[in-house]
């Protein structure tokens, strides 16, 4: 059958048969570093366009609908404006910070493609910590965002920084609970490993309650991680003009944007993959015709659909809900978010332990 | 001495917002010193949109005068016209038609509705939420249309003029407003479902920009930021002009002072309002819509003051005649000001985010505050 990893394999043994060992592998890293920036650039498109047409939808108004088709040009339209602008780097700026951030938001986004399984046996990394590596990697976003703050020389810059400093760190620490409640019902930290645990049910649906309490932590956790509404005080428009990029224009602010939003795509691949079976088809117990039914709908886009849906959640909280206030949204980590997720852990361990899950 | 002033010490950060920033809604521009992210200072610094109005009033007939005040608060421009209407009729004794009185009334209300429907949307998008700014669009938008219809102009309506209204009524004026009614009614709900019922907005209102009744009164502040604490002070109750007296509304009180309670009084102002409309709508007299007035205007010697309530509080108008025919001196008193004044006062010690929640439910609009 027609596939991601039949493609895959098909090239392998390609380029093995054609050219010696060295170069194959050569240019088989080139292909996925085209990959990844396509993938990169294609995700940033298409995620602009949903978030306008969702938010045009949610404020009764139509979204750019004058650019090709049903305004899908648009953003292609202003990516283009974007790189024709000029990139200023303001005076009294550390230039080096200043031009080195938006390339380091990138390229953690781009790291952080690397371990996700977008199909059935289809990752660029088979990774056997792969779920630590995110966690890792993703914490190197708030270096980038403490960088442009404080190389910008602007104050709101700064204090858009600092709260962003203390977001991020605070906010990781439930994400990370809420992830390891599924790394200890799985016993693995391998993305594809734990997809293939979800084979008989999805985990949301095998871990009863306490799964469930892990997975809304984990969608507050990395929506504040992302620095989305409503918990986007870094860049807070009405009080911080821009936050931490206020003083980014051209391609050098397009890419903190791109990142933002590719960030929100692989946070949401990630809770796909750990609460929702990844690529893994939706089966009912013993029904078997509609199982079959299901098969059919390649991995693919169980994986996109599965992403694509927790992506519209969290565009729905952006358009929906004000913005917490700095303290406020400490509180709600450290006092409330926490200790839950700490408890939760218990509960998911001794459900492992005892064997309580499906 | 210099910490007890609050001024800036060393290590405080000093941040100008404004004269262009999203939350200041206008060319408004507050210095602010910061500890952190807690306020230590509010300080505004007026006059980018300053125009003289007074002085140019000055210089203009009793006639002419009232389309200048449009441009004050250009979101109660029927009301500020109002108010320039009474005073001249006040000083020259000019009875006006009772047809001309209800229209003025309903003209009013629907500015008023107007007025808080915009101010509701820019608060939520000062507060971060987007929606409802297009939500509350959408709603006075159908008051702008019954405007437009009307008075031929949608924000500076130049509609009300001594002795009565400029024109009659549209001949739709009538459906139009109960088919707003309903549509209000029915979208009202809405907007306690999206912004107040909402958990993070009360969290982020409820006990921020608190201020006593005391304080707000030696501020001057009036409006729903004074009833916000408890105090009565609608100029329609108290002194009654036009038909206000005649009519059946509330005064909508709140006691709790903070940013929270004035929301609330204007949320259900609106409501009042609505009532309001509903009393006359249907109760409009046959008859002129404006008194013979002489062609010149010449108001007696003398001194003259007039207030109403606009959306934001108490406008008033304060007149010094020679027996000429325009003003000797004439002196706007707006809401805006001191309510922006007593900024500083609510803002101390909270943090920048509170900041613009309470700027937010000042209802600043700089114009009038700057004229």
């Amino acid at each position: 059958m027609w596939s991601f990893s039949n493609i895959a394999d098909t090239l392998h043994t390609w380029l093995h048969n054609t050219f010696n060992a060295t170069l194959a592998k050569f240019v088989e890293m080139v292909l996925v570093g085209v990959c990844v920036i396509s993938l990169f650039a294609v995700l940033g498109l298409v995620l602009v366009m949903m978030e306008r047409k969702v938010s045009a939808w949610m404020q009764i108004r139509l979204g750019p609908n004058r650019v090709g088709p049903k305004g899908m040009m648009q953003s292609m339209a202003d990516t283009l404006k974007l790189l024709v602008k000029e990139s200023m780097t303001p005076d009294g700026a550390d230039k080096f910070l200043f031009n080195l951030a938006p390339y380091i938001a990138m390229m953690v986004a781009m790291l952080l493609m690397a371990p996700i399984a977008f199909a059935r046996n289809f990752m660029m990394w088979n990774l056997n910590i792969g779920v630590l590596y995110v966690s890792a990697i993703s914490s190197v976003s708030v270096i980038s965002i403490l960088m442009a703050g404080w190389a910008s020389n602007n104050k709101y810059s700064l204090l858009g920084a600092m709260r962003s400093g203390a977001q991020i760190v605070s906010y990781e620490l439930s994400a990370g609970l809420a992830i390891l409640s599924i790394v200890v019902l799985t016993g693995t930290l391998n993305m594809n490993e734990i997809v293939l645990s979800q084979a008989d049910g999805w985990w949301i649906f095998k871990g009863h309650i306490p799964v469930i309490i892990s997975f809304i932590i984990f969608i507050i956790a990395v929506t504040a991680e992302t620095n989305r509404a409503p918990f986007d005080l870094a860049e807070a428009e009405s009080e911080l003009t821009a936050g931490f990029h206020t003083e980014y224009s051209g391609m050098k602010f397009a890419l903190f944007f791109l990142a933002e939003y590719v960030n929100v795509f692989i946070v949401c691949a990630i809770g796909a993959t750990l609460f929702l079976g990844g690529w893994m088809p939706f089966h009912i117990g013993h029904w078997d015709g509609f199982n079959r039914i299901m098969d059919l709908i390649p991995s693919s886009l169980w994986f996109f659909g599965k992403t694509f849906f927790l992506i519209f959640l969290i565009m729905w909280f952006r358009w929906t809900f004000p913005r917490l206030r700095i303290d406020q949204l400490l509180n709600l980590e450290w006092k409330y978010l926490l200790p839950i997720g700490m408890f939760n852990l218990l509960l998911v361990t001794a459900m492992a332990i005892l064997g309580w899950y499906f | 001495m210099v910490e007890e002033l609050g001024s800036n010490t060393e290590g405080d950060l000093i941040i100008n917002v404004g004269p262009q920033h999203p939350a200041t809604h206008g060319v408004l521009h507050l210095v602010i010193t910061l500890n952190g992210e807690t306020i230590k200072k509010v300080e505004p610094h007026l006059g980018y949109i300053h125009r003289s109005i007074e002085k140019m009033c000055e210089s203009l007939t009793y006639r002419q005068f009232i389309y200048v005040t449009s441009r004050m608060d250009y979101l109660s421009s029927h009301i500020n016209n109002h108010a320039c209407a009474l005073i001249v009729e006040k000083g020259m004794q000019i009875e006006v038609p009772p047809r001309a009185q209800v229209i003025r009334v309903l003209m009013d209300e629907l500015t008023r509705i107007a007025s808080h429907e915009l101010w509701w949307g820019a608060m939520a998008m000062d507060l971060g939420a987007f929606t409802p700014f297009f939500h509350a669009f959408r709603e006075r938008e159908a008051i702008n249309e019954i405007m437009e219809e009307t008075c031929g102009a949608r924000l500076t309506m130049n509609y009300m003029v001594p002795g009565g209204v400029l024109e009659d009524l549209h001949p739709d004026f009538q459906r139009k407003v109960k088919e707003f009614i309903t549509l209000y009614k029915r979208k009202i709900a809405e907007y306690d479902d999206m912004v107040t019922g909402n958990i993070i907005f009360q969290n982020r209102m409820k006990g921020v920009g608190v201020i006593s009744a005391a304080d707000a009164i030696s501020y001057g502040c009036s409006g729903p930021t004074l009833r916000g604490c408890g105090v009565s002070c609608d100029i329609r109750k108290i002194y009654p002009y036009e038909l206000y007296d005649k009519i059946e509304f509330d005064e909508v009180l709140e006691t709790a002072g903070d940013s929270f309670a004035r929301y609330m009084v204007r949320i259900r102002e609106m409501n009042q309002s609505i009532r309001i409309i509903e009393q006359l709508i249907d109760n409009i007299p046959e008859g002129d819509v404006q008194a013979k007035t002489k062609a010149v205007l010449k108001l007696p010697k003398g001194e003259f003051y007039q207030r109403v309530e606009t959306a934001r509080g108490e406008f008033g108008i304060f007149i010094v005649s020679e027996g000429g025919t325009n003003p000797y001196r004439i002196k706007f008193r707006s809401p805006g000001f001191s309510n922006l004044s007593a900024l500083d006062h609510m803002a101390r010690g909270s943090k920048i985010g509170d900041l613009v929640a309470m700027m937010g439910t000042l209802d600043l609009v700089i114009p009038d505050i700057d004229r």
